[in-house]
């Protein structure tokens, strides 16, 4: 049982030369793409709601926009958490430092932001694969492979130099997700340039194959990337800001082997009632619904990690974003199964209600659990005292939660009020809608989605600013959380 | 019992990173796998050829606008879905798509018979200001597509690219590739028979109003004409065709 308490025992040891400063640039390249693909996705959210916003301009129209914000969020904001928090979290469980002296570490970091710019302009210009979530074009991929092998080479190293016996719960997750992307990237990225000067590429696999291969990476891209690596995060972060042990070893192993094994199955439900194989569908949609429980179990274990420390909620906002991100993780991971059956799949396909789906993990989920890591590291990583203020954290806390709320309920409404209206029929057997009124019966929707977004965009700025206070070394002058906030304290 | 060994995992890095590679490879096999090696993942149909060049230019064109974030070329087998788009979507129509473009996102409608239901004349005006034909509608204009000429005279290039990744373009089809560029969007096409018999069905003519310039307009006006229009359903048999 010793793995819980793991996360506690370590604790800053003097012996080990930690290389922290790769864990500061990513720490700080995580807030700086994290507001910037919130942003660009707050400006296609309104696009959709007021269409001249698109300037009839071929650099800012949604269709160039869109992957640029997916990829802004996922591989950038989200890469740069999962690049700042692995680097810590690995030397500070194996009390070792990052294998590959301060090279290496420092080519994967750049390496990776090399990779993100040259994806984004690849998105402006029109670059792209045309694969949802794999668009950058074959230059970039290799690019992507050799850093990727590096960034591999570098965590297997670390964990080899290790000092403790076992190899961190969070350590599995991570190296499932470093592993799996990989798989997943060489996978679906196979593809013949039609010059070696050009960067027009076409996919070997045409049709059918094509699509399953495309959606066995789309849907481990969330598998892999969004959630095995962030249930690292949540291994460490929130043991050690509880000061809990993880409430169960043996569920974190049943969970882990189950996740990683099922996972990799579920791709086949983005693609239903389409011409792909029946039985491809249905094994597709089995392993989806099998998902659930092993989903489940990781967010049992977190949430009950806080056994004895519910109170900390009330007090400390960094943990509330961490716990709340496991709560988001659980509702999606329930919605996930449910929208995979296929015959609630024929009414949420292709709607807006997919797009909610995706928000309440990407938001709810992976925003918030690195979020609640930013707060933690920041303090850590500049040896400040603590954060410049906790009640700036607890604004953003609930200006991001009021924004994913308006966010995923309005999506909800939009989206099986449009896969209704599709499949309306009138008295007399006719289609009753238009394609076209459907359209224009999203209005009002896509404008609370898009407050929702502005919402989740003012807290993230909330927390550049407490960010920027907090490693130029202020303190704000605050009643602490919990305590009877008088007038005067404030 | 099985747990008390994970120990053996926990201490042995190459033994983990083993048993995660081992644990996520099997779904993609079990799943991937067969669709290249059964034969019925694709149906028998008759008329489903390689796009010419323009057409392909146009596609090409299509991906680079991310014209796939908001339009689907996949018709569900749903009786509103049929009635509203025709008949769905066969795994055929889409075989020489590299890469396909099925889409997952019905913002706007599905493209996948798109092909000869409005004129060009209407994609034109369509395309340079959606709301000028369609007042709700909320799709990007691309004026820009009008003006701006064609960038596709390495044709040659792309068709060779294309056959070494399973395509059947023929020895002929590559060697008339960049003529058979221009000739598709000249009138002169309808009457050539070489062409018409390597590209049966495809639209011909300026497509742009603009007959003294190839445009990129031309060329994605090209490709959505011919979406959907390959397969002739009335000889199509889909008892055939159980999966």
């Amino acid at each position: 049982m010793g793995q819980g308490s793991m996360a506690q025992a370590a604790s800053p040891s003097v012996a080990v030369n930690y290389n922290m400063d790769v864990v500061r640039w990513a720490a700080l390249a995580t807030v700086f793409w994290g507001v910037v693909g919130f942003l660009v996705g707050d400006v296609i959210a309104w696009q959709l709601a007021f269409p001249a916003l698109n300037f009839d301009n071929e650099f800012l129209n949604f269709g160039r926009l869109r992957p640029l914000h997916t990829s802004a969020v996922i591989f950038a904001f989200g890469g740069n958490a999962l690049l700042a928090t692995s680097f810590y979290v690995v030397q500070r469980t194996c009390r070792a430092p990052l294998y590959g002296g301060t090279a290496l570490p420092a080519f994967v970091f750049w390496g990776y932001q090399l990779f993100i710019v040259m994806a984004a302009i690849g998105y402006v210009t029109g670059t792209t694969q045309g694969r949802e979530y794999a668009e950058p074009e074959w230059f970039v991929d290799i690019w992507l492979t050799i850093v990727w092998v590096c960034y591999l080479a570098m965590f297997v190293g670390t964990l080899l130099k290790r000092q403790e016996p076992h190899i961190y719960v969070a350590n599995w997750f991570y190296l499932a997700f470093i592993v799996t992307i990989a798989m997943l990237h060489l996978g679906n990225n196979l593809a013949i340039p039609v010059s070696l000067t050009g960067a027009k590429s076409y996919s070997m696999f045409s049709g059918v194959q094509d699509a399953l291969t495309q959606w066995w990476y789309g849907h481990n891209a969330v598998g892999f990337f969004l959630t095995a690596g962030f249930l690292g995060m949540m291994y460490y972060f929130i043991p050690k800001r509880a000061e809990r042990p993880v409430y169960s070893y043996r569920l974190s192993i049943i969970h882990f082997w189950a996740l990683i094994f099922l996972y990799i199955w579920a791709g086949p439900h983005h693609l239903h009632y389409t011409a792909l194989p029946d039985w491809a569908q249905t094994l597709g949609m089995t392993f989806s619904i099998m998902l659930w429980m092993p989903s489940w179990g990781g967010m049992i274990n977190g949430l009950m990690t806080l056994s004895g420390a519910w109170d900390k909620l009330r007090t400390d906002p960094v943990l509330r974003f961490m716990v709340a991100a496991v709560g988001f993780y659980g509702m999606s991971t329930f919605e996930g199964p449910v929208m995979s059956i296929k015959a609630v799949n024929g009414l949420s396909h292709y709607t807006d209600w997919t797009i909610g789906h995706v928000h309440s993990g990407a938001l709810g989920w992976v925003a918030f659990v690195s979020f609640g890591a930013i707060y933690f590291l920041i303090p850590v990583l500049w040896n400040r005292e603590r954060l410049y203020s906790m009640r700036l954290v607890s604004h953003h806390f609930w200006l991001a939660t009021i924004g994913i709320v308006l966010y995923i309920t309005s999506m909800w409404v939009s989206g099986i009020m449009q896969g209704l209206m599709w499949r309306a029929y009138d008295e007399l057997g006719f289609l009753q809608y238009s394609f076209i009124e459907t359209v224009e019966a999203m209005h009002p929707y896509y404008i609370i989605r898009a407050t929702g977004g502005l919402l989740f965009v003012l807290g993230s700025l909330l927390m550049v600013w407490n960010v920027y206070k907090t490693i130029k070394g202020d303190l704000r002058n605050e009643a602490p959380i919990g305590t009877p906030a008088t007038v005067a304290a404030e | 019992m099985l747990l008390k060994k994970h120990h053996i995992v926990e201490k042995n890095v190459f033994v983990l990173i083993l048993g995660i590679f081992l644990t996520i490879i099997i779904g993609g096999i079990v799943e991937i796998v067969p669709l290249f090696t059964m034969e019925q993942t694709i149906e028998k149909v008759q008329g489903v050829r390689p796009y010419s060049p323009l057409e392909q230019a146009g596609r090409n064109i299509y991906i680079r606008e991310g014209c796939y974030n908001c339009h689907s070329q996949q018709i569900r087998p749903f009786r509103d879905e049929v009635e509203r788009y025709g008949h769905y979507s066969l795994a055929a129509e889409s075989m020489y798509d590299h890469p396909f473009q099925w889409g997952s996102k019905r913002t706007g409608p599905d493209l996948a018979r798109v092909g000869g239901k409005y004129s060009n004349a209407w994609h034109v005006a369509h395309m340079v200001d959606p709301r000028a034909v369609v007042p709700e509608s909320i799709m990007p204009g691309y004026p820009f597509l009008a003006e701006r000429k064609l960038n596709f005279d390495d044709a040659q290039a792309h068709l060779e690219t294309l056959r070494m990744v399973g395509v059947p373009y023929t020895d002929e089809m590559i060697e008339a590739a960049k003529a058979d560029l221009y000739l598709q969007a000249s009138e002169d096409a309808a009457y050539d028979d070489d062409f018409l018999a390597r590209y049966p069905n495809a639209a011909t003519g300026d497509f742009d109003g603009n007959p003294e310039k190839l445009t990129e307009m031309d060329a994605l006006i090209a490709y959505l004409q011919v979406l959907g229009r390959m397969v002739d359903f009335t000889t199509y048999n889909p008892q055939m065709n159980l999966r």
